[in-house]
């Protein structure tokens, strides 16, 4: 708090910390046997589209993870419907699973999947709490419990997105803290007052590992989406996209370098799809910075918005290419 | 003889929702909540058990909720409050405070009048129930 409120009363939604509220739950009126109810009508599924729109505008590929996020999303749609029916039905488990490689998208996804859920009137919030096996387990005995539930209370009424979930389970370990999470998670799980998602995401072949060796996780977890690694077309269009929200541009030459560079940078390891190519566009504005200054003349707008293929050639996977096939070790083995 | 004590004293006891609706409010105001309890009912006690730690960072209030549950269940016959702590600079002070729980049977104060020098009266109070000892003091009879 850094206003001082002085004599006022706080209300609801005039300061910051209220951005988000709840809305009166209104009275539900059960409609006939013969009523009709239009789905699109529904004031939230406006809300959801948008969502959805935006998913498909701003995310490049991920058609499997689209379409399966669109499924959900219907799903929550027709329960809300059949309640306005009177049919009622237990209510869905939704907490999901995201496999995939880095730098898919996978925490971006879980943002928008929050804001779905909350626009459905699943969640309360639109808020995901982002944790990893430190913020979990615990270093001492008692002391992974508290840990857990903290966290769980702070994601509470949202998004609990555990981040490289296949760390709490450490088979080769006895007597590791993890289990221990794991049993409280899925007991709060089951727990159906806590509007609360869980997300476990990680890499594909470890959280396959994580998941067979927790039949009761699995079984709880219905939504398994997958993330696919993106082509090179996709991997194109995800920086075009990019270097348009920094503000700049690439030139015609430049586009082809670059298209040219993912070529190579998709060949070397440790490759993290969009993270990679943030990555490369960062470093191509250190080298346009370095250029611009070096020029010694005064600049428009249009040399500072302007990457040009030199930029993009003065990097050091072009300088290993012409080494010809003689592949020298990468000097910096993330290079990404 | 019911116990008026705290915020929201007079009204009818609150339910686990409107309790959820004030810790609500304090969330929103940015106050950290925690939860205290105690079987001495003198109003001058003023050192409450604390159950746990303070409560910080939450945005909604199921943990706290969760809490208090735990504590309930701990002590089933034992006053149970909430507080609120406003840390502002040039506030640092309890913000809000009420009770969660109250046992079901409060036995109630003796006055007390103690005759002082110069036959000045002088008066105290005591609770009945303080005639036991910690802990066995609301057994629910």
């Amino acid at each position: 708090m850094t206003t001082s409120q002085g004599f006022g009363f706080h209300r609801p939604g005039a300061g910051a910390a209220a951005a988000v509220t709840e809305e009166a739950p209104a009275e539900p009126v059960i409609l006939g046997d013969d009523a009709e109810l239009d789905l699109s009508a529904d004031e939230s599924a406006a809300r959801v589209e948008e969502t959805l729109a935006a998913l498909d505008a701003e995310l490049v590929g991920l058609a499997s993870v689209k379409r399966r996020v669109r499924e959900i999303a219907s799903l929550l749609q027709v329960d809300r419907a059949r309640e306005q029916f009177g049919l009622l039905s237990s209510k869905p488990t939704l907490h999901m699973s995201f496999t995939g490689g880095p730098g898919t998208g996978k925490t971006t996804v879980a943002m928008r999947m929050a804001s779905i859920l909350h626009a459905l009137g699943y969640i309360r919030a639109p808020r995901v709490h982002v944790v990893t096996r430190d913020d979990l387990v615990g270093q001492f005995i008692g002391h992974t419990a508290p840990k857990t539930k903290e966290a769980i209370a702070r994601a509470a009424g949202g998004v609990l997105f555990i981040d490289e979930a296949y760390y709490l389970f450490r088979p080769e370990n006895e007597r590791d803290y993890g289990q221990e999470v794991i049993e409280i998670l899925l007991t709060e799980m089951e727990n159906e007052r806590g509007d609360l998602v869980v997300i476990f995401a990680g890499y594909p072949d470890r959280m396959a590992t994580f998941f067979s060796a927790n039949p009761g996780l699995s079984s709880r977890v219905p939504h398994h989406v997958e993330f696919e690694n993106y082509d090179h077309g996709e991997l194109v269009q995800i920086a075009d996209l990019m270097v348009e929200a920094e503000n700049f541009r690439f030139d015609d030459e430049a586009r082809e370098a670059f298209s040219e560079y993912l070529t190579l940078r998709l060949e070397r390891p440790n490759f993290s799809n969009a993270r990679s190519v943030r990555n490369a566009i960062e470093r191509c504005r250190l080298r346009q910075a370095r250029r611009l200054v070096g020029l010694n003349r005064p600049l428009r707008r249009e040399d500072l918005v302007t990457l040009t293929a030199d930029d993009i050639r003065g990097s050091s996977i072009f300088a290993d290419a012409d080494l010809d096939e003689e592949l020298v070790e990468d000097p910096v083995p993330a290079a990404d | 003889m019911k116990l008026r004590y705290g915020t929201f004293s007079y009204l009818p006891d609150l339910t686990d929702d409107e309790i959820a609706a004030q810790i609500k409010y304090a969330l929103i105001n940015g106050w950290p909540v925690s939860v205290e309890y105690t079987d001495d009912p003198h109003p001058r006690n003023i050192y409450w058990e604390m159950w746990g730690l303070p409560l910080f960072d939450l945005e909604e209030p199921d943990g706290v909720l969760a809490q208090i549950n735990e504590c309930r269940q701990a002590f089933p016959q034992h006053y149970v409050r909430v507080l609120a702590y406003d840390a502002r600079l040039g506030k640092q002070t309890t913000a809000m405070s009420f009770l969660v729980q109250s046992p079901d049977n409060e036995p109630g104060f003796i006055l007390e009048r103690i005759e002082g020098p110069d036959r000045t009266q002088h008066y105290s109070v005591r609770s009945y129930a303080t005639a036991k000892p910690a802990g066995a003091r609301y057994t629910g009879e």
